[in-house]
């Protein structure tokens, strides 16, 4: 409780210096409106239905981005991660495409998939599955001999092991992974919808706000909207990061 | 007394990229049903090498194994092993229940395993702490976890590699009682590394001594014990005290044979190079492994 309420004081905090940045006159106030403002906009956004519309289409998106990321990204690390000839021929491969960021992808994107929701949510999936792959990748090579070991004396085969003892000892760094997957999903999203348009999503209504009337309340309540749907899933995935794995951080990390 | 483990002329030598070191050269003796055997030896003399052959994780280069009759050849089905390391041993994301039941889900179904594994951690000791988790218990109680799973296995074969080397004093104590109670009570055949003498005089029925690198046997001797031990009164008995004084002239003498080459290997490379090689052995043969059951 104690902690909640020193993290409600943060936030108290950091609106109040906003409220009187805002009303300086340092910036011009249709710059920078004060939270005030902002805040009675967004109530009026909530009863409005195609900024909803804009939210779910976002929300959806970072969802099933998220899923596919994971799909991808973990099979492919655990076969990455125990088959060294494998890893060994892609390094070059994954290394020169990890850097690419994905919305220098968009023109690309757009050519092969069109503007639709498949095509950020392709991109959103570029960006995110190195973060669970890596991590998959990394937890494999610190997999403990004796435990592999211990369940091969046992008689267990070798897929076994693999869905046994490595993947649910590979789990936290999994779920780590996934945490910063999720928030560069949102990030790419909310992006490439910003750049792009064409599929709705909050990036969208930022930039029709902006470009059309200037209206900056409504520009930055829609970022506010942004950063606490990315505050809720990153809490959320450390909640369940704590509730199933929590054998690993009394083990001191080991896996 | 029929023999459960056979080891006829046991040799490994590992192969590294600049020359090769043998473990273990020309080891033979059996283990009769129902025996508790200690092997002893100074440490680095191939025990470990031993253990991984017995239990198939990698394949010697020459002699032969045999359990039950049965030669060894990739892990075999009966066996079950204690590690001295039983921390990195337990599956952490398991409860306690769970880790005993887990080499039990190939063969049995749910009911049969649930109750296979309360027995064993009964047989422990253990069974107020069925759900909770290896990380709460403190160590004695973790590698009686760990021997509740090999018993619950009903291996036909128990081998323990220097099982009660990481517990205190007291906790050691208790777990070889516990060990010796429960193979008089299921007559379990047990083969336990240690380099601990008196350990070996404590537990054996018989003790195996080996000598330093490359390990042979330099004798085998039968312990002239009353299977009834006790702590205290056993091992202030005469038999023990002269077994143990035995033991130990027998494992000087086999280092002082074999000091001299020992000492010159140890400069020419250094150990972990040897455990680099043993590394690439196990994975050798796991590839070997795959390549022959796909």
């Amino acid at each position: 409780m104690r902690a909640l309420t020193r993290g409600l004081l943060g936030v108290a905090g950091f609106l109040v210096i906003w409220e009187l940045f805002g009303r300086s006159g340092l910036v011009p106030a249709e710059y920078l409106p004060p939270p005030s403002v902002v805040g009675v906009e967004l109530i009026g956004l909530l009863g409005d239905e195609a900024f909803l519309r804009d939210v779910v289409a976002t929300v959806l998106a970072l969802l099933i981005a998220v899923g596919l990321s994971i799909g991808i990204a973990v099979p492919l690390g655990l076969v990455l991660g125990s088959v060294p000839a494998v890893r060994h021929a892609t390094r070059a491969v994954v290394e020169f495409l990890r850097p690419i960021p994905s919305v220098a992808l968009i023109p690309l994107a757009i050519l092969v998939l069109g503007v639709g929701p498949e095509m950020k949510i392709s991109l959103a999936v570029y960006a995110a599955v190195w973060p669970i792959l890596f991590n998959t990748i990394y937890a494999l090579d610190e997999l403990d001999p004796l435990l592999v070991e211990t369940a091969r004396v046992f008689g267990t085969g070798r897929v076994r092991v693999l869905f046994a003892v490595a993947l649910p000892s590979a789990l936290p760094f999994v779920l780590t992974g996934i945490r910063l997957a999720a928030t560069t999903c949102l990030v790419v999203l909310v992006s490439v919808e910003l750049l792009a348009g064409g599929s709705g999503g909050l990036g969208q209504f930022i930039m029709e706000a902006r470009s059309g009337a200037g209206r900056m309340d409504l520009v930055l309540a829609g970022t506010v909207v942004a950063g606490v749907i990315g505050f809720a899933v990153n809490e959320g995935l450390e909640r369940a990061q704590r509730r199933w794995v929590a054998w690993s951080s009394v083990t001191g990390g080991r896996s | 007394m029929t023999a459960m483990l056979s080891v006829a002329e046991l040799g490994h030598t590992y192969q590294a990229k600049d020359g090769a070191h043998t473990a273990i050269a020309d080891l033979s003796f059996t283990v009769g049903a129902g025996e508790l055997v200690c092997v002893v030896g100074p440490s680095g003399c191939g025990k470990s090498t031993l253990l991984r052959t017995i239990s198939g994780l990698i394949r010697p280069t020459h002699g032969a194994i045999s359990l039950h009759g049965n030669a060894v050849q990739g892990v075999p089905d009966d066996l079950a092993v204690v590690f001295q390391d039983y921390s990195r041993s337990l599956f952490p994301w398991l409860s306690v229940q769970k880790n005993v039941e887990f080499p039990l889900r190939r063969s049995l179904g749910r009911a049969a395993r649930r109750a296979r594994a309360a027995e064993a951690l009964e047989w422990v000791g253990l069974s107020g702490a069925t759900r909770k988790y290896p990380w709460q218990l403190s160590g004695g109680m973790q590698q009686r976890v760990a021997i509740a799973r090999a018993l619950a296995y009903r291996p036909a074969l128990l081998l323990m590699d220097e099982p009660f080397a990481s517990v205190d004093a007291q906790t050691r104590f208790e777990l070889e009682d516990l060990l010796l109670k429960v193979k008089r009570e299921h007559d379990t055949t047990v083969l336990v590394v240690t380099h601990d003498i008196d350990e070996s005089v404590y537990l054996g029925d018989r003790i195996l001594v080996l000598s330093g690198s490359p390990a042979s046997v330099v004798a085998d001797l039968a312990v002239d014990l009353p299977a009834q031990r006790d702590q205290i009164t056993t091992r202030e008995s005469e038999a023990f005290v002269a077994l143990r004084a035995e033991v130990a002239r027998l494992l000087n003498v086999g280092k002082s044979t074999k000091a001299l080459r020992a000492k010159r290997k140890a400069n020419e490379q250094s150990a972990a190079k040897w455990a680099e090689a043993e590394r690439a052995e196990v994975s050798r043969a796991e590839a070997e492994d795959r390549a022959t059951t796909s």
